[in-house]
C-alpha cells in the first residue's frame, strides 16, 4: 500500500501539485500560488531556452558540411591508430627476428620442418614437427636426414642407410630410406642420380614435438582457412581499443 | 578487460606454455635414465660372394642377431629403431657403412630379441674391395620419443672378415 502511494505521490513536482489544488480550494490561492514559482516565470524561462536552441541552431546550419567534417576528423585520434599500427609491425618483425635467429644458431635453412607422409610412421607421423640441426659432423649411417631432391621443392625426411666416404676430399655418397617404406629412396631422386650428397642435406631432425603441425598443414591444403584467420586478426586489431 | 575473448586469449597462451613446458621436462627427464643395452651377432653364412655386371662386388649373408634393449625404454619412449651395419674402409673411401638389417621396437616385451636372417638390405660395395675384407657389425639404435630430444647409440663389434675368393 505505501509502495503505490509512494510512486502516485514521486510523479508530480510540488509546484504543480500546489496549483491543482489551488483551483479546488479557493480560499487558501495566494498563500499556495506564493510559496512556489509563479506559471508566468516558467513560461518565460521556457521561452528563453527555446530562442538560444534555436540561435545555436542556426549558427551550426551555417557553418554547415565544413564544420561536421573537421569535427569528424578531430575525432580520429591519428596518434592512437599510428601507434595500434607500429605495434603490429612490431610484432611481425620480432617474430620475423626470431626465424632468422633460429636459422643462424641451427645452421640449417629452414630449422622447423612439418611430416607431411607416413613414411616414417610409426616414428613420425603426419602432422608432427620437426627440430633440425646442421653441423660439421660428418653424416652417418642412421641419422634421420631432411633433403631437397633437385626438381622437388618439398624437403623430404629419411633415415640414411648407406654411406660411403671418400677418402681424399671427404666428399660422402648417401642412400636414404623411408622407415615405412619397402624399398630405398632411389626411386625419389632426380634422373639417374644414385646417391645423396652433402649439399643436398638441410638438416639432421634432433628433436620432435608430435600434433603441433597440423595448423600449418590444413592452412597449407586448404587456403581459404588461411584467409579467413589473416582477416579475423586484422579485424581484431582494428576494432581492438587498445 | 574482462570479455570473452581476453579471458580466451589468456587461457590459451597460459596452457600452450604449459605444455611446452611440460614437454620440455618430459624430454629433459630422459637424461637420468640407465642405460645398458647389450648385443651379439654371429655370421651363420656367407651365401653369395660376387661381382655385379657392372663392376661393384656384392655379398649375401645370413645373420644371427641376439640382443637385449629393455634398459633403453623410458616411460617417455615412442619406439626404438635398431638397425645392423657393416663398416669396413677401402682405398678408396674412408668409411663406407651400409645398413643390412633393421627394426622397429614399439615397446619393452619386444626389446629381448634373437633373430635369424639374411640381410634386408643389399650389401654392396663401390668397387671391387671386399675379397678378404675385414668389417666391424654395428648395432645401432635411435631412440624416439613420445615428445623431445632424440638420441642414438652403438655398440661395435670388430672381427668379422669375408672370404677371400669369389663364391
Amino acid at each position: 500500500m505505501s509502495f503505490v502511494n509512494r510512486f502516485s505521490d514521486s510523479g508530480k513536482t510540488p509546484w504543480s501539485n500546489q496549483l491543482n489544488r489551488a483551483f479546488i480550494t479557493r480560499p487558501s490561492l495566494t498563500l499556495r500560488v506564493l510559496s512556489s514559482p509563479p506559471p508566468l516565470l516558467r513560461l518565460k524561462q521556457g521561452w528563453c531556452l527555446l530562442s538560444e536552441l534555436s540561435r545555436r541552431e542556426s549558427e551550426s546550419q551555417k557553418m554547415g558540411l565544413v564544420g561536421e567534417t573537421i569535427d569528424s576528423i578531430k575525432s580520429i585520434q591519428i596518434r592512437q591508430h599510428l601507434t595500434q599500427a607500429i605495434s603490429l609491425g612490431m610484432i611481425v618483425t620480432s617474430a620475423l627476428i626470431i626465424w632468422k635467429a633460429l636459422m643462424c644458431v641451427t645452421g640449417s635453412e629452414s630449422p622447423v620442418v612439418v611430416v607431411l607422409s607416413g613414411s616414417m610412421e610409426p616414428g613420425f607421423k603426419r602432422g608432427d614437427i620437426l627440430f633440425l640441426h646442421m653441423s660439421k659432423d660428418p653424416i652417418r649411417a642412421g641419422e634421420i636426414v631432411v633433403f631437397n631432391v633437385d626438381g622437388r621443392d618439398i624437403p623430404i625426411v629419411h633415415r640414411v642407410i648407406k654411406v660411403h666416404e671418400r677418402e681424399n676430399t671427404g666428399e660422402v655418397d648417401v642412400l636414404t630410406k623411408g622407415d615405412n617404406n619397402y624399398g630405398d629412396d632411389r626411386l625419389l631422386y632426380a634422373e639417374g642420380q644414385q646417391w645423396l650428397h652433402r649439399h643436398h642435406i638441410m638438416g639432421r631432425a634432433v628433436g620432435f614435438l608430435p600434433y603441433v603441425g597440423w595448423v600449418t598443414i590444413i592452412m597449407t591444403e586448404k587456403p581459404i582457412i588461411k584467409y579467413i584467420l589473416i582477416g579475423a586478426l586484422g579485424l581484431l586489431v582494428i576494432t581492438s581499443k587498445d | 578487460m574482462h570479455s570473452f575473448g581476453y579471458r580466451a586469449n589468456a587461457l590459451l597462451t597460459f596452457s600452450v606454455t604449459a605444455l611446452a613446458f611440460i614437454c620440455a621436462i618430459a624430454s629433459f627427464s630422459d637424461k637420468f635414465s640407465n642405460q645398458n643395452p647389450s648385443a651379439e651377432i654371429q655370421i651363420l653364412n656367407i651365401n653369395r660372394l660376387k661381382k655385379q655386371s657392372y663392376g661393384n662386388d656384392e655379398v649375401s649373408l645370413t645373420l644371427d642377431i641376439s640382443a637385449d634393449l629393455q634398459s633403453l625404454f623410458t616411460w617417455n619412449t615412442k619406439q626404438v629403431f635398431a638397425f645392423v651395419a657393416a663398416e669396413y674402409e677401402t682405398p678408396m673411401n674412408s668409411l663406407n657403412q651400409v645398413s643390412l638389417w633393421d627394426a622397429i621396437i614399439p615397446d619393452k616385451e619386444h626389446a629381448k630379441f634373437r633373430i635369424q636372417t639374411s640381410n634386408k638390405y643389399r650389401f654392396i660395395d663401390q668397387g671391387h674391395n671386399l675379397r678378404g675384407k675385414e668389417f666391424n657389425l654395428t648395432l645401432h639404435w635411435h631412440v624416439m620419443p613420445k615428445t623431445g630430444k632424440m638420441f642414438a647409440d652403438k655398440i661395435v663389434m670388430p672381427g668379422y672378415s669375408l672370404p677371400d675368393a669369389y663364391k
